[in-house]
């Protein structure tokens, strides 16, 4: 595996980051513009005279859902153009988590911020004296569900363009790679739950005009605990990134670090979404609902904080992968 | 078998393009098409706005196309220019 210099190994890991960047990334953002469009159709054959309203508000509500993958597009060309002077095997390791990273991490705020920006569009129709608020309750919305994808950038470019050359190879290369797996999957369940919430939060807008406060309190704390595992990954991936481990040949320390990365990623999946459809449900029944407001409140944290356990477990299993073995 | 270091590097860009693109090919198709499934159910409520309706569902498809062309750009740059 040697016979090949470290400059061709950095830029193999640098395409298929790259690749694997812009192909991931581009996946979540398109569905979330397709639901949005599709609600919008539906909207404009429900009330054809404010057209041109809900044109506007699906085009303002697709740029939100756009921006993740525009992290990625970025991500992907400074991969694909970068040609660091201080070619190394831990920097080949490097490109590859940010790719990673960004590529997982714009999957679910894509999807997402797809649904505020429909259910904005549809709430139009029925209701097309409120449209100030629903495009606020949508932006805020949608902004809040962009957060995981901003967690993964923030991790790609601390990948890119961080200089690693005083590690080690082995085993901070997996150190690196689990880095941005675990952003990056974590922002999965974190982006989608986010959205899901903000969806619920323009519609319930569209029904009940006079709750839009108390919808907007519970959308925001409904995301803000969805965001969790999104944080526990992206604690996952600072710890991985700025702890620097002694040179070892023992390949299961490697893998313990690589693992705790996968752990802490896919571990926020689950949860993220569980999270999210706890506080859609919760802001959807605000909205039909109003007067028992203060109980479904503490019903959707009760239920996210049983739902966040194996978020928990996840962030424990991969800090003892990390610390302890 | 020898592998030349700059063989590798093509082979990585072959790999980086294809999953650039096959992958990225995957949300605008799911996107679209329940653009024009929900398109469909609009003109089925809403027979004579069938027009309005349609450049609606042009514009929205045109957007959630727009990550699929990144993708193809970055699948491009990956096979001839890198």
């Amino acid at each position: 595996m040697m016979e090949f210099d470290a400059q061709a190994w950095v830029k193999v890991a640098a395409f298929i980051g790259g690749g694997m960047a812009i192909g991931f990334g581009a996946i979540g953002a398109a569905i979330g513009e397709g639901y949005t469009a599709s609600l919008a159709n539906l909207a404009v054959s429900r009330n054809p005279k404010i057209s041109g309203d809900i044109f506007k508000t699906m085009l303002v509500g697709q740029a939100v859902a756009e921006s993740a993958s525009i992290f990625a597009l970025v991500v992907a060309i400074l991969l694909l153009f970068m040609n660091p002077s201080n070619a190394s095997m831990i920097q080949a390791a490097a490109f590859l988590g940010a790719g990673l990273s960004m590529g997982f991490g714009a999957i679910g705020s894509g999807i997402g911020s797809g649904f505020p920006g429909g259910q904005a569009c549809f709430g139009l129709s029925r209701q097309p004296a409120v449209a100030s608020r629903l495009t606020t309750n949508m932006l805020i919305g949608s902004a809040v569900c962009q957060t995981p994808a901003i967690f993964s950038l923030v991790v790609a470019f601390i990948l890119l363009f961080m200089n690693f050359s005083a590690a080690p190879l082995n085993p901070n290369w997996a150190a690196l790679v689990g880095a941005g797996l675990s952003t990056g999957l974590a922002a999965i369940g974190s982006g989608y739950g986010g959205g899901m919430a903000a969806g619920a939060s323009c519609e319930g807008v569209a029904r009940q005009p006079e709750a839009v406060g108390n919808l907007t309190t519970i959308m925001l704390v409904g995301q803000a605990v969805a965001q969790t595992p999104a944080i526990f990954g992206l604690l996952v991936s600072f710890i991985l990134i700025f702890k620097v481990w002694p040179e070892t040949a023992q390949i299961q320390t490697a893998m313990a670090l690589l693992s705790a990365g996968l752990c802490a990623g896919f571990g926020g999946i689950g949860p993220g979404l569980g999270n999210g459809m706890a506080a859609e449900g919760a802001v959807r029944w605000v909205a039909r609902n109003l007067s028992s407001a203060a109980d479904l409140m503490r019903i959707m944290l009760v239920g996210q904080a049983v739902s966040q356990s194996t978020a928990i477990y996840a962030l424990v299993v991969s800090l003892v992968l990390i610390f302890v073995v | 078998m020898a592998i030349e270091g700059a063989d590798l590097v093509k082979a990585a860009a072959f790999l980086g393009a294809g999953i650039a693109m096959g992958l990225g090919a995957i949300g605008p198709g799911v996107g679209e098409g329940m653009t024009a499934a929900k398109a469909c159910e609009a003109i089925g409520q809403n027979p004579r706005e069938a027009g309005l309706l349609t450049r609606t569902m042009l514009v929205g498809q045109a957007v959630a196309e727009s990550t699929g062309i990144y993708s193809l750009v970055i699948a491009l740059l990956l096979l001839f220019v890198v």
